[in-house]
């Protein structure tokens, strides 16, 4: 047993720390949440430079050799700065998509665009009646000579204005829900057919309505064996669970150390709010929470490569803990900032936004207590 | 990182499973409940342990421990619980005896450790006081130096297995005056059958007898039963305190406690359908299953912390607070799980040597008095309370 971090991961977070602190500021955020773009293609850049946008890749694939307590160290440093930019979506889902299931060709097409910065993708599973359920699918790819021709309706695909291309699940046989039937593509955003509708997310991202209308792709846009993906997408997702996991610790910890801050600082009837006990009481249950909730992602991190059972399970409890440990710290944080806490000036309620829709990605609370429980 | 245990941490857990399987009591076997078991039972384990040399795995080897890693530790509590066996007392073991050995003279080390780690002489705690409560430095039981003696007045409450006790650690107020209710108190050894000790059990809601009042009128101590020096008792007691609440969690016994929940719920039904395999019961279960896995991991880290050479510090508060809620949650679910039968009170026909056997499945004998009797793990110790308090101070800085 052994919690402690390696040489290289206290560089890559010290790295990231500092990356964060100097140039991911609240101001700095804000006017780039804010910008057309929504997001700052040169700390991109940074990252690949810094190389942690090749960090999960094998060596042989032109990566790092990193592993998943690479990412979480990486994503619990975003999470303290709220970054926007898709690390999930390209490097932890197209990326493990590639890494477990792409060929040799696949792998030199995309990897080391991903690696390099030039390449941004973005991972279009939900559906709008599909709710967290993967198999769920109404949009089709309908074999056509030696390609495919999709059709469907992807929802919340984050990242998707960024993206240069999407990694899409997409029914190649069965009906609906079948466990079976269910196929992965990776397709070039700019492919005719393919049509988004951009907006920008509650917590400052910047996402796509994706709609795909006989959009043509070739047969090597297939990621694994045809039919049988839904296996590889639990295990993708759970990987991305884990990072997302990881990134809302992160953000658990900023915004319960500003809520001490703020406690200490405000006052009323005389004394720091943090003087009274049904505060200090509430601030602890908030530290509490923080811990079990990064003693859930150590689990689900660690867990990644073990039996598919242990691995859903550990990722389901990660799911189920951080995301009640989110939103007791987001709620409370609030709380006791007060009128403060609801004004889009102060920097809590971006914390708050953000840990309640980590709840809803990759499955809610409910959702994987499901799971959970079914997989006892 | 990685959560796996080293081949020498394995092979450590195959020795321990091997010895409990050989040694552990067999008329003991999966009892757990106290309420009628007798000192012999509650010793039995202790003295074989004590005669392996594991009785008191955490003391230093100077003093008879293992040298046992926090992993190792962990392990044997594991092992212990996969029988649900009955551990050593923790006053002796957890509580005095590391007070003793840190602050006690050389002649109370020779005098006293001998007999706890061989499960020979059965401590009890003097700490709690009538209208004390969690606040401790509020005891009135006063110590007056009499020459040789200290004479002790007062009174102790929830000393618990007080009945069977041999000898007791009382904190007692030996300066009236200091200018601090923390300061002026010290921590004194009292044997049980000095003349003046009077020691009266109170019942408790679950029908049994685990916790006593003791009165305490002119008993005539020796003064070299003082530990340390005199009025700096409070120092000794946080520092027992902190030991008391490392392992407080029971993870091991709640992991057991939910696999046997299951087993419950696997042979009671709802609807003709088992009830564990209700969702809404079912859910809980796994809810409770979450928690116990963020629990353990949280006490793995802090084992890793104190492997690196940090004591227990102040999150062990994390620890107590979780891991009670967590112990009474199961208690809690345990006894909605058997369901109508939980009612029968078990002490109304089963008096000890009756053959009669009780009412109702095995399982649901003890699940309402076990509810009753956990109830107790969030207020002692420090009650949970407190330790939010602990936490504010000390970790979040408040």
């Amino acid at each position: 047993m052994d919690f402690n971090f390696t040489e290289e991961q206290e560089m890559v977070r010290d790295g990231l720390s500092r990356l964060v602190r100097e140039q991911y500021d609240w101001e700095t955020r804000r006017a780039a949440i804010e910008s057309d773009a929504g997001w700052r293609p040169e700390i991109w850049s940074q990252l690949a430079e810094l190389g942690i946008l090749g960090m999960p890749f094998s060596e042989e694939d032109g990566g790092f050799g990193g592993g998943a307590v690479d990412a979480m160290v990486v994503m619990e440093e975003f999470g303290k700065g709220l970054v926007v930019e898709p690390f999930v979506p390209t490097v932890v889902c197209a990326g493990g998509f590639l890494k477990h299931a792409g060929t040799a060709a696949q792998k030199e097409e995309h990897i080391g665009g991903i690696v390099d910065g030039s390449r941004v993708f973005a991972f279009a599973y939900a559906e709008p009646r599909g709710r967290y359920d993967y198999a769920d699918l109404e949009t089709t790819a309908k074999k056509d000579g030696d390609g495919y021709v999709l059709n469907g309706h992807k929802a919340v695909v984050i990242g998707a204005p960024w993206a240069s291309h999407l990694v899409v699940t997409a029914r190649t046989g069965g009906s609906r829900r079948d466990r079976e039937g269910v196929s992965v593509f990776v397709v070039d955003k700019a492919t005719a057919g393919v049509v988004t509708r951009d907006y920008v997310t509650v917590d400052g991202r910047r996402a796509s309505e994706v709609y795909f209308e006989n959009a043509s792709i070739p047969g090597d846009a297939l990621i694994g064996e045809e039919g049988g993906a839904l296996p590889l997408i639990e295990q993708v997702t759970d990987e991305a669970i884990a990072a997302q996991c990881a990134e809302a610790c992160g953000a658990m910890k900023v915004a319960h150390a500003m809520t001490l801050e703020y406690a200490k600082q405000r006052k009323q009837f005389g004394v720091p709010i943090a003087s009274f006990q049904v505060l200090q009481h509430r601030m602890v249950d908030m530290y509490t929470a923080y811990e079990t909730a990064l003693s859930l992602t150590y689990l689900a991190t660690l867990r990644l490569g073990a039996s598919e059972k242990e691995r859903k399970r550990a990722a389901s409890a990660a799911k189920v803990g951080v995301g009640q440990s989110a939103r007791l710290i987001g709620q409370e944080a609030i709380q006791i900032h007060g009128g403060n806490g609801v004004t889009d000036e102060y920097a809590i309620g971006h914390y708050f936004k953000r840990l309640t829709i980590f709840e809803s990605e990759f499955g809610d609370v409910d959702h994987h207590l499901k799971r959970h429980v079914k997989l006892a | 990182m990685n959560l796996e245990f080293t081949p020498e941490e394995q092979a450590f857990r195959e020795e321990v499973r091997a010895f409990i399987a050989e040694k552990y009591p067999k008329h003991l076997g999966d009892t757990g409940m106290r309420e009628d078991l007798s000192r012999e039972d509650f010793v039995a384990w202790h003295k074989i342990l004590g005669e392996k040399g594991w009785s008191v795995p955490a003391w230093p080897t100077e003093y008879g421990g293992t040298g046992w890693t926090p992993t190792q530790r962990y392990i044997w509590s594991e092992e212990n619980a996969r029988v649900n066996a009955l551990m050593p007392l923790p006053f002796g073991v957890s509580m005095v005896g590391p007070v003793i050995y840190t602050f006690g003279s050389e002649e109370q080390k020779a005098q006293h450790l001998p007999g706890i780690r061989s499960g020979e002489v059965w401590w009890c705690q003097g700490y709690s006081e009538p209208g004390a409560g969690s606040d401790l430095a509020s005891l009135k039981t006063t110590a007056v130096r009499d020459g040789d003696h200290y004479v002790i007045n007062g009174q102790k409450t929830w000393t618990t297995l007080a009945q069977y006790a041999d000898w007791g650690f009382f904190l007692c107020r030996t300066d009236p005056d200091a200018a601090k209710p923390q300061e002026g108190i010290s921590f004194i050894l009292v044997d049980m059958k000095t003349p003046g000790v009077e020691v009266k059990p109170i019942k408790l809601l679950d029908g049994g007898y685990e916790v006593n009042e003791t009165w305490l009128t002119d008993v005539r101590v020796p003064v070299e039963n003082l530990v340390g020096q005199e009025n700096k008792g409070w120092t000794y007691a946080k520092f027992l305190l902190a030991h008391e609440r490392s392992g407080i969690a029971g993870v091991a016994r709640s992991k057991r406690g939910v696999e046997k929940l299951r087993e419950i719920a696997a042979n009671e039904s709802l609807d003709g359908e088992p009830l564990i395999d209700d969702f809404d019961f079912a859910r809980k279960v796994s809810q409770l299953e979450i928690d116990l896995a963020a629990l353990e991991i949280t006490e793995l880290r802090t084992l890793a912390g104190e492997q690196a050479g940090k004591g227990p510090g102040p999150e062990s508060s994390i620890l107590k607070i979780k891991g009670t809620e967590i112990q009474q949650r199961l208690t809690e679910l345990t006894m909605e799980a058997v369901g109508t039968y939980s009612a029968p009170y078990y002490g109304s026909i089963q008096d000890p040597g009756s053959n009669e056997h009780p009412i109702g499945p095995d399982y649901a004998h003890h699940a309402a008095a076990t509810y009753f009797n956990m109830r107790k793990t969030s207020i002692y110790g420090g009650s949970n309370e407190i330790q939010r308090n602990i936490i504010t101070k000390m970790i979040l800085g408040l």
